[in-house]
């Protein structure tokens, strides 16, 4: 039996019919073949299925997709356009913050919600909230960094 | 798609998901933020036949001042907790647990109420509500009842709700102005489920001194008269817990009562 579902997703008006046991990962890259958002551990443990939802960060692999009927959803490819993430991109690329990028999609956007929800986050701070998001390539000091330039960066700018 | 089948429901009200949930016996389960339920479903380890949502049920929201106790709605995410979103009633207990739940996205949606039902020993509010001696409001086909938490928990994932018992919410005492807190949580890497939780109240005004051994694996172990605790009190509060002198589990869990009892006297 399949529930009726409205949402918006990257600012567009979303509707399917879903089978209520259907995780909003799943919704998001199958139905609306939005792939960058990563599916890992489906538990909530890696972080890489990480969105926004309703503007908060939000494990998209253990969210039922019928729960989020009438939320805003955020995902990486939504993110295009937005300031944050732009710096966030370019930081993380000069500071090798990633290597295979299977957790990159989740850590950026963990990463945006660190930069803007916590302005004056240090070195330890960045580390225990990126505690949620897996990196099995970098060993986080190169997306520790991205982060920490970031926030040095919108600092100079305050 | 992970789950086993199930269908869904979202009363509009709470006397409506009551119904539910007494007409859907042990083959119905409630979901508030999905941050217990949505593992559990995926791993299969429970297939419900029906999952009702609750999480936007006007009864479970809000947070209304009861005079010598703070009602939170049993919809309250640990991130509104954590960012002081409502009143602290507990002069930042609260709020410092609520930052080391799990992670930032998993605070989001979880909520006070279904980390409660759920009951993992591990977990913070089973264990730090008992500390505070909150009750725990939940409403059933037979009305309303209060539970002290520290009666609340019968063992590892067992309450004594009722299958057809709702939480409403928590009702949390106020600290007075001289209150000391202190707060220990041991794990290996921040959010991950504690291997020990220690816990020290102290409340001259209201002669309240609590202490507590937490994440014991079953119910948690309140010390109902901690003033003065000692380390041959606090040893053996750990043993009562369950954990034998000499073993791992017993230094773990003593000194992070000891860290807690030295937080709550700095």
């Amino acid at each position: 039996m399949k529930t009726a579902l409205a949402l918006t997703v990257n600012g567009a008006p979303a509707e399917a019919q879903v089978e209520p046991r259907t995780s909003l990962a799943d919704f998001l890259r199958e139905a609306l073949l939005l792939t960058g958002t990563n599916v890992g551990c489906e538990h909530g443990v890696c972080g890489a299925c990480t969105v926004l939802v309703d503007g908060a960060p939000a494990r998209s692999c253990i969210a039922l997709a019928v729960a989020c009927d009438g939320a805003d959803v955020r995902t990486i490819e939504g993110l295009d356009d937005d300031p944050v993430a732009a710096a966030l991109r370019e930081a993380f690329a000069a500071e090798h913050a990633l290597q295979c990028g299977y957790c990159t999609p989740g850590m950026l956007v963990t990463a945006r919600d660190i930069v803007t929800r916590l302005p004056d986050a240090d070195e330890a701070r960045v580390r225990e909230e990126l505690a949620g998001n897996l990196c099995r390539c970098t060993g986080y000091v190169g997306i520790v960094r991205a982060i920490l330039r970031v926030l040095a960066e919108r600092k100079v700018a305050r | 798609m992970k789950p086993a089948r199930f269908a869904y429901e979202k009363p509009k009200s709470l006397a409506a998901a009551i119904r539910l949930l007494a007409g859907g016996g042990d083959k119905a389960k409630l979901i508030a933020g999905g941050q217990s339920l949505g593992p559990i479903l995926n791993f299969r380890l429970a297939q419900p036949e029906l999952v009702i949502d609750v999480r936007t049920l006007p009864e479970l929201a809000g947070v209304r001042d009861e005079g010598d106790a703070v009602f939170l709605g049993a919809a309250t995410t640990h991130a509104a907790i954590e960012d002081g979103r409502v009143p602290d009633p507990t002069r930042g207990l609260l709020p410092a647990v609520a930052r080391t739940i799990a992670y930032r996205a998993v605070r989001n949606r979880g909520t006070l109420g279904g980390s409660l039902a759920h009951a993992d020993p591990a977990a913070d509010w089973v264990n730090v509500m008992a500390l505070v001696d909150a009750e725990i409001v939940a409403r059933g086909p037979r009305g309303e009842r209060r539970i002290r938490a520290a009666q609340f928990v019968r063992g590892p994932l067992t309450t004594t709700l009722a299958a057809d018992e709702i939480i409403t919410g928590v009702r949390v005492p106020k600290l007075t102005a001289r209150a000391r807190w202190g707060h220990y949580k041991f794990n290996r890497k921040p959010g991950e489920f504690a291997e020990a939780i220690g816990g020290v109240v102290l409340d001259p005004d209201r002669g309240v001194g609590r202490a507590l051994v937490g994440a014991t694996g079953d119910a948690p172990h309140v010390v109902g008269d901690a003033a003065g605790l000692d380390e041959p009190r606090m040893r053996a509060a750990v043993a009562a817990a369950g954990f034998a002198p000499d073993t791992y589990e017993h230094q773990v869990h003593f000194v992070a009562l000891k860290r807690a009892a030295a937080r709550a006297a700095a």
